[in-house]
């Protein structure tokens, strides 16, 4: 190779992912597909009721049903399952109930394990949980936030229904508020939404001896690790957790689930290998849920429509338990309430709230979608009472591009941005005037189908996190994230990474970023990742922080591989290390290009180790630890066009232009896929989503005939492009977008639909908007 | 799927499936595409003793016309409906509504026997196949008998099928080419069930609806005929507004249900619109 042959960079190609071969033919084990010698199933029996007193758990006819091999109740775990974990005590007061995995004495939502049977095949131990006879003193149910707050309410726990009260202010909000020419106040509902991965979650626990082996359908396998070591006493060095292909999370697999806890103490108990796997429905009533909160948000502006103040009040369900982040959420999204825009006082104010369902922990865009939804639906809202162009109304108040990098009133330093550019290519694809003055003129001639347009201008939060800032925050670990690369003797390259993929496209985009870094073939680059014992270290994969914190701990492990190597390089061509230069894969003398080695060269001569430089260790492997300075700052605009026929309530979605700005991007076919998968499921929580629950506190969403997940039927087809503004604080200039789609999209449909209804006296219509919904608030509109 | 304990028999002709299903009394289930069935053993809702397995009998799938009527064999599959040309070219409905069900992989094994005999008022096709004035071919340990779909369907999933009974054939009338058609399918999502359905054909005679007839779908505990509606149709001018008219009185003596997906005030409000909507487009009106 010579200097003149410059490789074509592989960050930016839109590259097809690696993984989807094996993904797409089957040629993958899944947790629910893994056999071992021996292995038995476990079936859980859960509570039909959501507070209830256990008075009597008769075991004794599931235990001589055919095929069982050991059945348990709470109280046969009681000395040994501890507590689940909770990671963000976000308070020093905090109240962090007991969380047993297995209930012991009372049951707290309708669904909680209260007891488990191990048999022969999931069959028998599914017949066997209709032998088991259980008790219950009903207790009153605790299902309304308000409610569960005011006196006198049943208490979820004996220490009562609050948990903590997390406040923030900056500015003299008072101040912002008095004599305001413009107050709006709103109350909005985030519904409570329950994540549906593709693959349910399966958990497989092997024993040798006193070690551990548990497969499971996580994203987090590193903290997993610690966490069930903590909770189970089992000592970490002798416990491997292993996630193998996993199909999808969206923070549903970002936790420490007392199934996981459950399938190691039964595989201590037996010593024997055991596996579970939930049922959609199952999966449905115990799968931890997402947002769930009441957002009271005030805002004070002045006549031209500048912000002065924003003053939040919101009341977040915790569920009935603190799962491993749950507090923490919507803390997340207290530093986003502000998004893109300047003001000069903000107030915050959160009150963690339990009641008898099941408990809610990290969902796609964790706090931040909540957020943007309120603030968004706010802006448009606000741009209508002061008859102002809702895009202009944004104009006047965001940082502009010149402005960064800024420090927003909520603390956070946004490094850069170009809200501009973002809102200038999104309104020019939409043809946003075109759609106006049709919008007009079918209100204008009474027209049964109105035509809407709804408007995000959002941003996020990614790349979580710099850890001195989670240690601010109270969270219980660090935000790093660890890479190594293993330099073959034959030139090829193996990648560590802690980040932990679910679906992402990690083994793809890690490649690529490997193969410019070191100057080797995309097809030359392995990447391993998943398993403790292969990937010893990692912060696992969740807030859109995998390229931005794990991907960056590629690129410093590469760099440490080329440092090792300049000097190995250095000895072979016997000049010193200062004069040499890299180009593409290459140590070369800086003014005699061909003299020179590659990567594989040196790696093979490094293997030999017959004629390395004098104290030089015989290898270019190396590590990197990556803590990131700062959050990334992703953006974009999005507009949705919504025609509502006034006369039914149905919404259809006509057209939806997103132009994203996540930075650089690495690999754009991923990013598309990202900002489609993202968009769709923003999308149904605005029309489609719901977990509902009777007055008893049942669950009557249980299954997909009910939940309603979208399909590509129930979409249009998406508009999407991008600007590119790269990130400052990253050498990739990278900022990450696995949640801008889901954070951006429900205010944009819920800004559509209110936009058609508006002139006809609707004032907001309640998540998600159903078509009755819809046709209840027209009728309302028109009673007024 | 995790279902509890069941036997299974595959009977090779309509005559063992009967006795099976004679033998079994009323702890068998005829089970065919399985659409409907196996979510309900999934979901342990249901626990048959016996399935009857009919999926292997070949003459009771596809249609075939008979004297001013179409045959259409229990086993023929919601996806063969929307293909098949005898239907296509008579029977528009029926062909139509099963584009509207379900998803691609579910329609090709779902079949229209298993729908009808399943009898969820949710489901749409009893709703057109009451409009469409059809009867249902049975055959028991008696012998066969045919039941008008007015008659066949007696209350929430309840047939006046007795046990030992097997659906064997769905007979409806070919239409005219003057008999126009419309499934009005109302749903939260394309894969969901109907909140209401509306099954409208319709008989134009210069510029004038002469005779109409409606099903609707998901407005009682069984499928009903807007009777109403299809008295203030018959003689209507064929225009939206005069149809629109004649819908209006769609609800008239239904009792629809209230859950998730509706209360029973906005489906009967649906049923108003949609009757309208679908009359409209049956009697060809602007």
């Amino acid at each position: 190779m010579t200097a003149e042959t410059v490789q074509e960079k592989e960050v930016g190609r839109a590259r097809a992912r690696k993984e989807d071969a094996r993904l797409v033919t089957g040629q993958t084990n899944w947790t629910d597909n893994i056999q071992l010698p021996g292995l038995v199933h476990i079936a859980f029996l859960r509570s039909p009721l959501a507070h209830a007193r256990i008075t009597r758990a008769d075991t004794s006819r599931a235990r001589e049903a055919t095929g069982v091999i050991a059945v348990f109740t709470g109280a046969d775990l009681a000395a040994e399952q501890g507590s689940l974990p909770c990671a963000w005590p976000v308070t020093p007061d905090i109240v962090i109930p007991q969380h047993p995995p297995m209930a012991v004495d009372t049951v707290r939502y309708a669904g909680e394990i209260v007891a488990a049977v191990v048999a022969r095949d999931r069959y028998a131990a599914a017949d066997a949980l209709e032998a088991i006879d259980v008790d219950y003193e009903e207790l009153p149910p605790v299902l309304d936030m308000e409610e569960a707050l005011a006196e006198g309410s049943p208490k979820v726990h004996e220490q009562g229904n609050k948990s903590f009260v997390w406040p923030f202010s900056n500015g003299d909000i008072e101040a912002a508020f008095r004599d305001a020419p413009v107050v709006l106040e709103r109350t909005y509902r985030q519904q409570r939404l329950i994540p549906s991965a593709m693959e349910p979650r399966a958990v497989v626990c092997a024993p040798v001896g006193d070690e551990f082996t548990l497969w499971s359908a996580t994203q987090i396998p590193h903290v997993l690790r610690v966490m069930l070591a903590l909770v189970t006493g089992i000592p970490e060095h002798k416990l491997r957790v292993i996630a193998p292909d996993v199909g999808g999370g969206f923070g549903s697999k970002l936790q420490v689930t007392a199934e996981e806890v459950l399938a190691l103490l039964i595989a201590r108990r037996l010593g024997r290998p055991v596996k579970w796997t939930e049922s959609r429905s199952e999966g449905n009533l115990a799968v931890h849920h997402g947002r769930d909160q009441i957002q009271r948000i005030r805002v004070a502006a002045g006549a031209d429509g500048r912000l002065r103040g924003l003053d939040v009040d919101l009341l977040a369900d915790m569920g009935a338990y603190l799962m491993l982040v749950t507090p923490g959420v919507p803390l997340l999204g207290a530093f986003m309430y502000n998004a893109i825009y300047k003001m000069d006082a903000y107030s915050f104010r959160c009150t963690g709230v339990f009641t008898t369902k099941t408990p809610t922990d990290a969902y796609r865009g964790a706090g931040r979608p909540e957020a943007t939804f309120a603030i968004e639906r706010v802006m448009d809202d606000l741009a209508a009472e002061l008859g102002m162009d809702p895009l202009a109304l944004r104009e006047r108040n965001w940082i502009k591009h010149t402005e960064f990098p800024y420090t927003t009133i909520a603390g956070l330093t946004y490094d850069s941005g170009n809200y501009e550019a973002a809102t200038a290519a999104a309104r020019e694809l939409f043809h946003y005037d075109e759609l106006r003055k049709e919008a007009a003129e079918r209100a204008a001639a009474g027209d049964p189908v109105r035509l809407g347009i709804g408007i995000s201008t959002f941003t996020e939060m990614c790349g979580l996190a710099p850890s001195r800032i989670l240690g601010q925050l109270a969270y219980g670990a660090g935000g790093w994230e660890h890479a190594s690369i293993r330099m073959l003797p034959t030139g090829k390259v193996e990648a560590v990474t802690g980040s932990s993929a679910h679906g992402q496209g990690h083994e793809t985009a890690w490649s690529q970023i490997v193969a410019d870094e070191l100057g080797v073939p995309f097809e030359d680059v392995r990447v391993l990742h998943g398993d403790t014992f292969v990937a010893p270290k990692g912060m696992d994969t969740y807030g859109s922080r995998s390229l931005t914190v794990g991907g960056i701990a590629v690129v410093a492990a590469c760099g440490k591989v080329r440092e090792k190597a300049r000097v190995i390089a250095a000895g072979l061509l016997e000049v010193s290390p200062d004069d040499l230069e890299w180009s593409s894969g290459r140590w070369q003398v800086r003014g005699d290009p061909d003299q020179g080695k590659t990567i594989g060269e040196i790696a093979l001569a490094t293997f030999a180790a017959h004629n390395l430089p004098e104290g030089v260790e015989p290898s270019l492997d190396s590590d990197a630890t990556y803590d990131p300075d700062n959050f990334s700052f992703p953006h974009g605009t999005h507009l949705c066009a919504a025609e509502v026929d006034t006369e039914t309530g149905a919404v259809r979605l006509r057209s939806y232009v997103a132009v994203d700005d996540v930075g650089q991007v690495v690999n754009p076919l991923i990013v598309e896929g990202q900002v489609h998968g993202g968009i769709a499921q923003g999308i149904a929580q605005a029309l489609f989503e719901e977990a509902a629950y009777d007055s008893s506190g049942t669950l009557v969403t249980a299954t997909l005939a009910d939940y309603l997940v979208p399909s590509a039927a129930d979409l249009p087809a998406f508009v999407t492009s991008r600007t590119a503004t790269p990130s400052t604080t990253n050498p990739l200039g990278v900022k990450g977008v696995g949640e801008a789609g889901t954070i951006a999209s429900t205010p944009a449909v819920v800004n559509a639909i209110v936009d058609a209804l508006r002139p006809l006296g609707v004032p907001d219509v309640p998540m998600p908007c159903t078509p009755e919904r819809v046709w209840r608030a027209i009728r309302e509109g028109a009673a007024r | 799927m995790i279902p509890a304990r069941f036997d299974y028999v595959r009977p090779g002709s309509v005559e063992d499936a009967v006795r099976a299903l004679a033998g079994g009394g009323d702890d068998a289930r005829v089970i065919a595409g399985g659409q409907s069935l196996l979510p309900l053993l999934r979901l342990r809702l249901a626990f048959p003793d016996l399935l009857v397995d009919v999926g292997g009998l070949s003459e009771l799938r596809g249609v075939r016309e008979t004297a001013g009527s179409l045959e259409i064999g229990a086993l023929t599959t919601i996806y063969e409906l929307t293909r098949d040309p005898l239907l296509t070219a008579h029977c528009g409905l029926l062909a139509e509504t099963a584009t509207l069900i379900a998803d691609p992989a579910v329609r090709h094994r779902a079949t229209i026997g298993g729908a009808l005999a399943h009898a969820d008022p949710a489901g749409d096709l009893p709703a057109v196949v009451l409009a469409l004035g059809g009867s249902l071919l049975i055959r028991g340990p008696e012998g066969e008998r045919e039941v008008r779909a007015g008659d066949f369907f007696t209350d929430y999933m309840t047939t006046s099928l007795s046990p030992g009974e097997l659906l064997v054939a769905v007979r409806v009338p070919r239409l005219g080419g003057d008999w126009g058609f419309r499934y009005e399918k109302f749903r939260l999502t394309a894969q969901s069930w109907a909140i209401v359905g509306v099954a409208a054909v319709a008989r134009r005679s210069n510029g004038h609806v002469a005779e109409a007839r409606i099903g609707l779908t998901n407005m009682g505990s069984v499928p009903v005929r807007a009777t109403a509606a299809e008295s203030a149709a018959a003689g209507a001018e064929a225009s939206a507004a005069a149809l629109r008219e004649a819908g209006s009185r769609a609800d008239e003596g239904t009792s629809p249900p209230s859950d998730l997906r509706g209360s029973a005030d906005y489906r009967r409000h649906l049923a108003r619109v949609l009757t309208g909507r679908a009359l409209a487009a049956a009697a060809g009106a602007s």
